[in-house]
């Protein structure tokens, strides 16, 4: 093992790391806003508002999410109507397209798990609610959302962490995350081995880090639970 | 509050489900200050019949006043009534509290949250005013000390009571029980009995339905006896006790006591 060699590569190493963390933050943070309202109409008992999303969910769950890279980044490019459209400017741009499909690969999963936790917001405190007199909108703001993402969070942050991982996939188009980075130094010094391993030993310590600040979270939203 | 108005008028409730008929045209009129005990034997419609008075169950046929004001219903495509008017049932809806028999406390906020939240968001009132309010309401019903904790801290009587003080929280007109104990331990049964007898000696307008005899007896201003989905019996307790005209209240009694 060379050690002096990962020494010198860790700054670089470091400013991939932070690409990764960007890119995951931000694709969640999207996610996040997408799978509310889609967990919503997967939770409604009207068939069409329920099945219609299922479209979106069933096509980002049921394919490669590299397949979904290149599709994007590629195959987009190949419509004239992309090409000419105001759009353009930003869709050639290889870290908005890794950004658009991790954030609706990531929504799609998100949706999933939340419209499985509104399912299993217990019926009695709905109905509490709806006897109290509230709305639906102030039913769903007080007590089914809360209720559902508190219930939702295991699943939840594990989502997260597999994003983390799958966001490896960046380099595939260019990006120079911190897999990119750790493959553009092997090309120049050969050390396949030293750099993919201090390349995972920073992905386990990212994931370190979420793990810690998410079992705070947990424990804080989770203490109604004796 | 005009008193000369009944605080609730029912007037002929039916509910179908399916081809079973569950209500077969239900009346009743409560004044202020009444106290009615609803007893029956299981399946006899009681906790339906109540449901349907708030729209949590929506009656086939039949006509709600709440404090003279009438619930407007229309009918839906599966043939059941529900509202016609969503701002109003809302605020019917506030004026009417329910009691359920699981509690049904919102798990994830703590009591003092658990009560105030109905003044705030639907009453509008202010956080400040409604907690004041609400800590003389967690004294009245003994659970002050408690207002910090998580409802699955608590036993089912301190729950219940919890449950209780929220739906009071909203200055209801008139308070439906639907087998306030029904899901306690029997040693826990009495605290919950004790607080909604003091609501029934404060003067406040309940519809109770309940297995306990005892309550339904000396509590109650009155009672309505179910079977099958029909008004069997109803007058004051001692005469629906005392002198049963009907055969099948005769029996219900027997099994009951």
């Amino acid at each position: 093992m060379n050690w002096e060699e990962i020494f010198i590569a860790l700054p670089k190493l470091w400013d991939g790391a932070l690409v990764t963390m960007e890119l995951v933050l931000i694709s969640c943070l999207i996610g996040f806003v997408i799978a509310v309202p889609v967990a919503l109409m997967r939770a409604s008992n009207n068939w069409w508002v329920s099945n219609v999303p299922l479209i979106y969910t069933f096509f980002f769950r049921g394919t490669p999410l590299l397949v979904q890279l290149f599709l994007f980044y590629y195959g987009a490019a190949q419509f004239d109507a992309v090409r000419d459209s105001m759009f353009w400017p930003i869709f050639k741009e290889a870290y908005v397209c890794a950004l658009v499909v991790f954030a609706l690969n990531t929504g799609a999963y998100t949706a999933e798990i939340f419209r499985g936790a509104i399912q299993t917001v217990p019926h009695g405190e709905i109905e509490a609610g709806i006897a109290i007199g509230m709305t639906k909108p102030t039913l769903y703001r007080r007590i089914v959302l809360p209720r559902a993402i508190r219930m939702a969070l295991p699943a939840y942050g594990n989502e997260i962490i597999l994003m983390l991982k799958s966001s490896a996939l960046a380099y595939t188009i260019t990006l120079l995350d911190l897999t990119g980075v750790t493959r553009t130094i092997i090309a120049r010094n050969y050390l396949a081995i030293e750099m993919y391993f201090a390349a995972g030993v920073i992905y386990l310590l990212l994931t370190f880090v979420f793990i810690q600040v998410w079992m705070r979270i947990e424990k804080r939203l989770m203490r109604f639970q004796a | 509050m005009n008193k000369d108005i009944p605080a609730l008028e029912v007037t002929d409730i039916h509910k179908q489900f399916g081809s079973l008929e569950v209500l077969k045209g239900i009346s009743l009129t409560a004044q202020y200050g009444d106290v009615i005990s609803i007893i029956g034997s299981s399946g006899s419609g009681k906790s339906t019949f109540l449901r349907c008075l708030n729209l949590l169950e929506r009656p086939t046929q039949g006509k709600i006043c709440v404090a003279g004001e009438e619930m407007k219903l229309k009918r839906a495509k599966d043939g059941q009534l529900g509202a016609a008017d969503k701002k109003q049932i809302t605020r019917l809806r506030a004026e009417i509290g329910f009691v359920f028999q699981s509690f049904n406390l919102w798990a994830h906020m703590d009591l003092m949250a658990n009560i105030i939240e109905g003044p705030t968001q639907v009453k509008g009132i202010s956080k400040k005013e409604a907690t004041e309010k609400a800590e003389s309401l967690l004294n009245k019903v003994g659970l002050y000390e408690r207002k910090d904790h998580y409802p699955s801290q608590l036993s089912g009587g301190q729950q219940q009571r919890a449950a209780i003080a929220r739906a009071l929280a909203m200055e209801p007109e008139l308070l439906l029980f639907d087998e306030p104990t029904s899901a306690l331990d029997p040693e826990l049964v009495g605290e919950v009995l004790k607080v909604m007898q003091m609501l029934a000696e404060e003067g406040r307008t309940m519809l109770v339905v309940t297995h306990e005899m005892g309550f339904a007896r000396e509590v109650s201003s009155h009672v309505m006896y179910l079977h099958q989905g029909q008004v069997e019996e109803f007058g004051a307790p001692k005469d629906v006790f005392g002198n049963p005209k009907s055969e099948r209240m005769r029996q219900f009694i027997s099994t009951e006591l």
